[in-house]
């Protein structure tokens, strides 16, 4: 038995892996330590961000990573000033309400696409993916123009209103929608729901990873996005964290580590949320890459 | 609802379909394809958002062409890609490469080079332009400085600056596109290389003659994704360059940050509607020639 029991093992790791494993090598110590190397040096603007920002301004300027006094006087003189609590409050609202409408619309619109059959459908999925051809450049001078006209300039609406649906996530969900069985919609239809229950009842539940997928990169976009705020807030008050950190930055004499620490409350947040999900969070951005 | 209850299940599938769509419709019709043509048509018109409109055909077209700051900065906005592009699909192919490889700790070292993905533009661009600064601020030089190395101006040499800039938008997308690689590198199915073993053929051959190919679906993706990323860079070039935008000298400035500065700096709507229109045809010329080489090649 024992014999035998041997030769299946032996078996089965040459099926498995080839060559039966042999001890780690030079090469293989070394790889790890390369990209060990290079992975902390792709981290090191990020952490002298943050170190800076803990920094007494005579500490600033020398090399060291580590603060010798670390302090927090920086993000409290930062945050007393109260424009940067306004510019944080701003982009949390106005992504928070752009990632829920794209949540919404892009999957309703994917899911109809997807699972109806009716006159125009063709149409309307053609004309929603040739806008991804469109870069948003070629849109802000008639959304500025639009935005003068109805009175939308300096206000959330103002900011909000190019984002709200997206032809990326109405493809990334009418992708998902895809693995929907339509024996699903059948019988949830035969049990009597309508048909707005059954996407939001019966369908929505069944895509949660894909709507995770995209509450991710379009809350990340909208938290990041910086060209179309700039353009279209013209009051402190209004302005979203990066345009206030550009501003923030362009004044006269401001220190450096006063802006490492507007940077960092910028990025910060970010940060933990992907530390916090991270094998769901790459999950989502290969699902986004790949079939988006 | 009478009438409702009469339809067919057909019928009232298309009513529905229709409800669902009519608000999507609506914001698809206002917010992106009204100003498609509405920004096209701009082009054509002289307008500096106070006085008339007037008519004024191919002139913004034409003083376009004729101007030595638009060839500048369509030079820098091509040199961007060149770089960029290449730059970032070697070095990201390079690290998924060895990372698939690698599983001592393979999810820490993946979240390192994830990491800047997840930053802003905008608040790493200062970072960056801080990294930049001359002795005895900027982290660079201090460092050049300890070992006795010359100092090298990086923002404010018209040479060094545009490179300057790249470094941090390069930065910044690695990590994307080593994940899209990493999957890509995934799917390739094992018995391939296990093939390629018993035949004993060497890493080397087994790069080009499995993996690359494979890998050609990930690979038009990520050039053709990241090319539209840097023909279209603003954020990093605007904010590093603040004091004078797109300088010294023009040398670091982009098409889109001269559309910006004509449209919201000089006001001049139809010469940067113009400029638009070309931004979209270059972006739409270089993503069909690389589609095309890249499926067919």
């Amino acid at each position: 038995m024992a014999a035998t029991d041997d030769i299946r093992a032996s078996s089965a790791t040459l099926l498995e892996g080839g060559t039966p494993k042999r001890p780690a090598n030079m090469g293989q110590y070394l790889r790890w330590a390369l990209l060990f190397g290079g992975g902390i040096l792709m981290v090191m603007p990020i952490a002298y961000m943050i170190s800076t920002s803990l920094k007494w301004p005579h500490e600033v300027y020398n090399l060291k990573l580590i603060p010798e006094e670390p302090t927090i006087e920086n993000y409290t003189y930062v945050l007393e000033d109260g424009r940067f609590f306004l510019w944080f409050f701003n982009s949390i609202v106005i992504a928070l309400l752009t990632t829920l409408c794209n949540v919404i619309f892009d999957s309703l619109v994917g899911y109809t696409l997807c699972k109806f059959r009716f006159p125009g459908r063709y149409i309307v999925f053609i004309a929603i993916l040739s806008t991804l051809m469109i870069p948003t450049e070629m849109l802000v001078i008639p959304w500025y123009l639009m935005s003068q006209q109805f009175g939308w300039l300096d206000s959330y609406w103002g900011i909000m209103f190019p984002g709200l649906m997206t032809a990326f996530g109405t493809f990334l969900m009418k992708q998902f929608f895809e693995t929907v069985p339509d024996d699903f919609i059948e019988a949830a239809r035969i049990d009597g729901l309508n048909e707005l229950q059954i996407w939001w009842v019966v369908a929505m539940p069944l895509v949660k990873p894909a709507l995770a997928a995209l509450a991710i990169f379009v809350f990340l976009g909208n938290w990041t996005a910086f060209i179309w705020p700039l353009i279209v807030t013209n009051s402190v008050e209004m302005y979203t964290l990066p345009v206030g950190l550009a501003s923030f930055g362009d004044e006269a004499d401001v220190a450096w580590e006063l802006i490492m620490t507007g940077a960092a409350i910028s990025t910060i947040p970010t940060l933990i949320v992907f530390l916090i999900f991270q094998r769901f969070i790459i999950r989502g951005v290969v699902m986004a890459g790949l079939k988006g | 609802m009478t009438l409702f209850r009469d339809l067919t299940i057909k019928q009232k599938q298309i009513v529905w379909a229709w409800a669902f769509l009519a608000i999507p419709v609506l914001f698809y019709g206002i917010i992106r394809f009204y100003p498609t043509g509405n920004a096209i048509l701009i082009s054509f018109q002289d307008w500096n958002l106070l006085g008339a409109r007037t008519w004024t055909g191919l002139d913004n077209y034409q003083k376009l062409f004729a101007d030595p700051v638009f060839w500048k900065v369509f030079k820098n906005t091509f040199v961007y890609l060149l770089l960029g592009t290449p730059i970032s699909l070697v070095v990201s192919f390079f690290i998924a490469y060895h990372l698939d490889k690698t599983r001592f700790m393979h999810g820490f070292l993946r979240m390192l080079y994830f990491l800047p993905f997840m930053t802003s533009a905008v608040a790493m661009a200062w970072v960056w332009r801080w990294f930049y600064q001359p002795v005895p601020i900027g982290l660079f030089n201090n460092f050049l400085s300890t070992f006795g190395i010359p100092q090298i101006n990086f923002l404010n040499s018209t040479t060094n600056a545009l490179p300057a800039i790249l470094a941090p938008a390069i930065w910044a997308g690695l990590g994307f596109q080593i994940i899209i690689f990493m999957a890509g590198l995934r799917a390739i199915p094992q018995s391939y290389y296990e093939a390629a073993r018993i035949d004993g053929v060497s890493n080397w051959t087994v790069l080009r003659e499995i993996t690359l190919p494979l890998l050609k679906p990930t690979i038009v993706f990520i050039v053709v994704f990241s090319s539209i990323g840097f023909l279209r860079i603003f954020d990093h070039v605007f904010n590093m360059t603040t004091n004078n935008p797109g300088g010294p000298l023009n040398s670091t400035k982009p098409l889109v940050l001269m559309i910006y500065e004509t449209a919201f700096t000089s006001f001049d709507m139809g010469y940067a509607a113009a400029q638009t229109v070309v931004l979209f045809l270059v972006l739409l010329v270089v993503s069909l020639i690389q589609l095309r080489i890249l499926r067919d090649g």
